[in-house]
């Protein structure tokens, strides 16, 4: 799909020819979601979580576009709001990661042998506890909030990233811009801060892009569980679970989260399947 | 090929025995009094002493942790501290339950997304390999537990074909066992399977690109003969990979299934734990899947060597 005469890095960059399909739905997405969110902040189509003077479970009409609640609460409004949420939750959980993890990889990549297999085998270790398994773990002690599952999910995410950032420092740190760098003398922090990050922000930030998908999903499924976002509070996984009662007589209840949950996740995975190909042209013809 | 088998077995006992240390650290640690916890703020200084006692939690950390792993080794990690039940029982119980209900998914997830995969592979520049591609991905982005209350709320709600969940052991009824088992099974697959599909499209297209599979177009072998004769075989070895991977999903993502289903496996014994505060319970629970999840990595591990002759001979590197 790409020619092989292209230079994959410097200023040659032509990003018009790298734009792909996965890339322009996903982001499409990942915008709508995104602009929904900033959209609640200033406005929303009813008062929030407000209680309606208007018959419950209604479906999609022209008042109430999505229809409403049992609760008799205007659907759209909370898909709305709900969207804040898994931004937040999927922004504070990837933060989490990346900061642990980016640094803990470059440091595995840097550091004497004993203490990459050190952490190495600490990634390991916590590889066996998933997302939603420690997320269970941390709600029994601490109970349930979105709080509680973000940080969990964050820390369930780690070894994700210590371990492509580890393997991406080893290949920069074994070309020859950094023998240069290291003949001219230059300290292993400045190899890492002006050599090593800058070089492997395209593997990071297709990592936080699936990783937010991930964190989306252990988010919903919290929730779907009431372990997570407590009631009250818009979240589309609690919509979910409150809608499973009445899914014989209200089933758009049901498919409406359901489907904001799920376009959610396409969009952030396609945006990073997307970047992957733009990034390296090289997987692009796959 | 002995010594990499041994070498990855002592790291498996000691993954497992470092996440015995940090279960227990973590549910014991952190929260202060176990007692306290179990039986919540508001009960009394006496009904917390009194349960403090009876089950020695106030005996050094050290001894309550080698009293809980020996438990664990009998599969018998003691009694819950309100109801009293046992929890051994429970856990095996529940495994019967999961057990059957991943296998299943696995297995489907398997048989539908191998065949899948590569068609997707062939036909990737097709307008059949694009779709079905473009659906997988929407298989990927659609949770588990959404899948199975849409599957209820078709099969059961409207259609009336299967029950909506609950459990029936197979022996006993084997018609309304595989009746209970396959709608969860189909909605925990859907998930794995679709990324599965994804991944063995990648391994079969990369195969499709070798020198080997022009020789055999060459001599006169069709592509799908080609596929199935040369480069499966070869695609296998990513494809193993990930399909342990997706074992140890398939294994959490039951928690949230048995949940929807109302199926009495480990995912709900862990979720009702939680809900009723038994720490000893929850601990143990999550030491078996933590486990389970171990395993199977090293089992993967295992087969990657038996698969790929060329890691067999590496030896000590």
């Amino acid at each position: 799909m790409t020619s092989p005469t292209r230079p994959t890095t410097g200023p040659g960059l032509d990003w018009r020819a790298r734009l792909n399909a996965p890339l322009l739905i996903g982001g499409a997405l990942v915008l709508l979601i995104t602009g929904m969110a900033l959209l609640s902040l200033v406005w929303t189509p009813h008062p929030p979580m407000k209680v309606l003077s208007t018959p419950a479970y209604q479906t999609p009409n022209a008042e109430y576009w999505l229809g409403t609640d049992r609760f008799r609460r205007d659907v759209f409004t909370q898909i709305i709001l709900g969207s804040r949420t898994t931004l937040y939750v999927g922004v504070v959980a990837v933060g989490v990661a990346a900061l642990v993890g980016v640094p803990l990889g470059v440091l595995a990549a840097m550091a004497p042998r004993w203490f990459a297999g050190l952490v190495m085998r600490g990634n390991d270790i916590l590889l066996a506890f998933p997302a939603l398994l420690l997320a269970i773990m941390f709600a029994a002690i601490y109970g349930g909030s979105t709080r509680v599952a973000m940080v969990a999910i964050g820390i369930a995410t780690i070894p994700n990233f210590a371990r492509i950032t580890r393997s991406g420092a080893l290949s920069v740190l074994s070309s020859d811009y950094v023998l240069a760098a290291r003949a001219a003398g230059r300290g292993p922090l400045a190899i890492a801060t002006r050599h090593v990050l800058p070089n492997l922000t395209g593997l990071v930030i297709v990592q936080a892009s699936v990783s937010f998908a991930i964190a989306i999903l252990a988010e919903a499924a919290l929730a779907y569980l009431g372990l997570g976002t407590p009631t009250g509070q818009p979240s589309w996984g609690r919509m979910l679970f409150e809608a499973q009662s009445t899914l014989r007589s209200a089933p758009h209840l049901a498919l409406i989260p359901g489907a904001a949950i799920a376009l959610a996740v396409l969009g952030f995975n396609l945006l990073g399947d997307g970047l992957r190909d733009a990034l390296d042209p090289q997987l692009a013809s796959r | 090929m002995l010594w990499q088998l041994t070498r990855r077995l002592a790291v498996l006992g000691a993954s497992i025995a470092v996440s015995t240390v940090v279960v227990f650290g973590f549910m014991q640690v952190l929260p202060g009094n176990p007692a306290r916890v179990a039986l919540g703020v508001n009960a009394s200084e006496q009904a917390v002493a009194r349960m403090t006692a009876e089950y020695g939690l106030d005996r050094p950390l050290v001894v309550q942790y080698l009293d809980w792993v020996a438990g664990m080794l009998r599969l018998d990690p003691g009694v819950e501290y309100i109801s009293r039940a046992a929890i051994g029982p429970q856990i095996i119980d529940g495994l019967g339950v999961t057990v059957w209900l991943v296998g299943a998914a696995m297995l489907l997830a398997v048989t539908v997304a191998v065949p899948v995969g590569a068609w997707m592979a062939i036909r990737h520049r097709h307008a059949d390999g694009v779709a079905l591609s473009a659906l997988s991905q929407v298989g990927v982005a659609v949770p588990a537990f959404l899948a199975g209350i849409v599957g209820i709320s078709v099969f059961a709600v409207r259609l009336g074909w299967l029950p909506s969940g609950g459990w029936v052991v197979p022996a006993q009824d084997p018609v309304g066992f595989l009746q209970r088992l396959i709608l969860p099974a189909i909605a925990l697959a859907l998930v794995q399977g679709s990324v599965l599909a994804r991944y063995v499209r990648s391994a079969v297209l990369e195969e499709l690109q070798q020198d080997y599979l022009r020789t055999a177009r060459a001599k006169g072998l069709r592509p799908a003969q080609a596929v199935l004769r040369h480069t499966l075989r070869n695609a296998a070895v990513p494809v193993v990979t990930v399909a342990g991977l997706q074992l140890a999903g398939l294994l959490i993502g039951a928690v949230v299934i048995e949940r929807v289903f109302v199926l009495p496996g480990l995912g709900s014994l862990l979720l009702d734990s939680v809900q009723s505060r038994e720490l000893l319970t929850i601990q143990s629970v999550v030491m078996v899947l933590v486990v389970a999840v171990l395993v199977i990595n090293f089992v993967v591990d295992a087969l990657y060597v038996l698969i790929d002759p060329r890691l067999r001979t590496g030896g000590r590197r």
